[in-house]
């Protein structure tokens, strides 16, 4: 037995070297983003990576354009969230901006946005932003209301006001909103179910249900009734 | 009838000095270390991951560029089986098996080589460095370093 000893601790740290690469190897292509099915060769690629919720290689990818300031993207947002808490390992949401020249504060919005991302805060930021929309829609400055939450939020505030100023976030927001122009997105929200548009009268709890489960199954999201 | 001993069995205990001894546990550590490292770099290669260096600003230049991988394989992978056998080799060095210590030092002079082609790279042909490969790197001029102050046992003298 004691002649086997060193063997037994080779065969161990063997073991454990395999072992935990394998979950590593895991654990981070859950966080990876996997290419949206669908996806067309004519289509712009838009920011990389984007900002997504859910697994990056999660089946179902819901894709929504959306300007900060306009209405019923607030509305659309809480409703996606849900919807992808309902599938946690299938539904994967994935943000666009493609803010509308009628929204004053849209830009200004996504560059803050794009800054909290720099700190790991996007999907916090925006919902703030939606759900206090109302409120800074209204007012001629609303810098010093983002830098508000980005307090809120604990970011670091020198690094959000540099980071929001910072040409690759005005960039990123860019490149979202070329993607959006490839793929035909004259309004917002406008929402794609891998890659296919999800026609307005279809964007409630049910009908996204319905497309995604007709997807997990293989079919079309919405079959021609 | 006289007993032959085999190859992988432990020679007479002819005795290690505590030097020898304190520099395989070492060199086992370093090894060990190494290993962790690679294990990393390898998992969030294959993950397609993006890599945070601690210091430098293009570390993920580095690890993935066109020579982070031979062939599909990893390189961070075959710095992952380096270690691997420099820990099983100290191992059984420590433990006076018959050629571990010869081939410690082949697949240590392996391994120096090799991280000179890719302190090379770095500084010549992708013209950044990584902090990872840079840590590898120190790891294995110490390894080396070791083995050459390692000093000669009755047994290597003879």
């Amino acid at each position: 037995m004691k002649r086997l000893l060193p063997f037994l601790v080779i065969l161990l740290v063997a073991g454990l070297a395999v072992g935990g690469g394998y979950w590593l190897y895991q654990a981070k292509s859950e966080n990876v983003f996997a290419p949206i099915p669908g996806e067309k060769a004519s289509a712009n690629p838009g920011a990389q990576p984007p900002h997504f919720r859910g697994p990056g290689r999660a089946p179902v990818v819901l894709e929504e354009f959306a300007d900060l300031q306009c209405p019923p993207c607030a509305g659309l947002a809480g409703l996606l969230k849900k919807v992808q808490a309902q599938y946690p390992e299938d539904v994967r949401i994935v943000f666009r901006h493609f803010p509308l020249a009628m929204h004053n504060h849209a830009v200004e919005a996504a560059r803050a946005a794009e800054a909290a991302g720099a700190q790991g805060k996007f999907w916090e930021m925006t919902g703030l932003m939606f759900e206090n929309q109302s409120a800074w829609s209204k007012e001629s400055k609303v810098t010093e209301i983002f830098e508000g939450y980005a307090s809120q939020l604990g970011l670091d505030l020198g690094k959000f006001r540099a980071d929001r100023e910072r040409q690759e976030m005005l960039a990123r927001v860019g490149l979202d909103n070329q993607r959006g122009i490839s793929m035909g997105v004259k309004a917002t929200p406008t929402l794609f179910i891998n890659n296919q548009r999800v026609p307005q009268q279809h964007i409630n709890e049910a009908s996204l249900k319905t497309a995604i489960n007709n997807v997990l199954e293989g079919k079309d999201p919405f079959p021609a009734s | 009838m006289s007993k032959k001993r085999s190859k992988t069995e432990p020679a007479p205990a002819s005795g290690l000095s505590r030097a020898q001894r304190i520099i395989f546990a070492f060199v086992a550590l370093l090894a060990l270390l190494g290993l962790g490292e690679t294990v990393y770099l390898t998992a969030m290669h294959l993950a397609g991951a993006h890599i945070t260096c601690v210091t430098a600003a293009n570390c993920s230049e580095v690890l993935s560029s066109r020579w982070a991988s031979i062939g599909g394989v990893p390189l961070a992978s075959l710095g992952a089986v380096g270690y691997f056998l420099v820990f099983s080799f100290a191992l059984l060095a420590a433990l006076q098996y018959r050629r571990a210590f010869l081939l410690l030092a082949i697949t240590v002079t392996g391994m120096f080589l090799g991280t000179l082609w890719l302190l090379y790279l770095q500084a010549f042909v992708l013209k950044t460095f990584c902090d990872y490969c840079l840590f590898s790197a120190a790891l294995v001029f110490l390894l080396a370093g070791l083995l050459v102050a390692m000093p000669p046992s009755a047994e290597r003298r003879a």
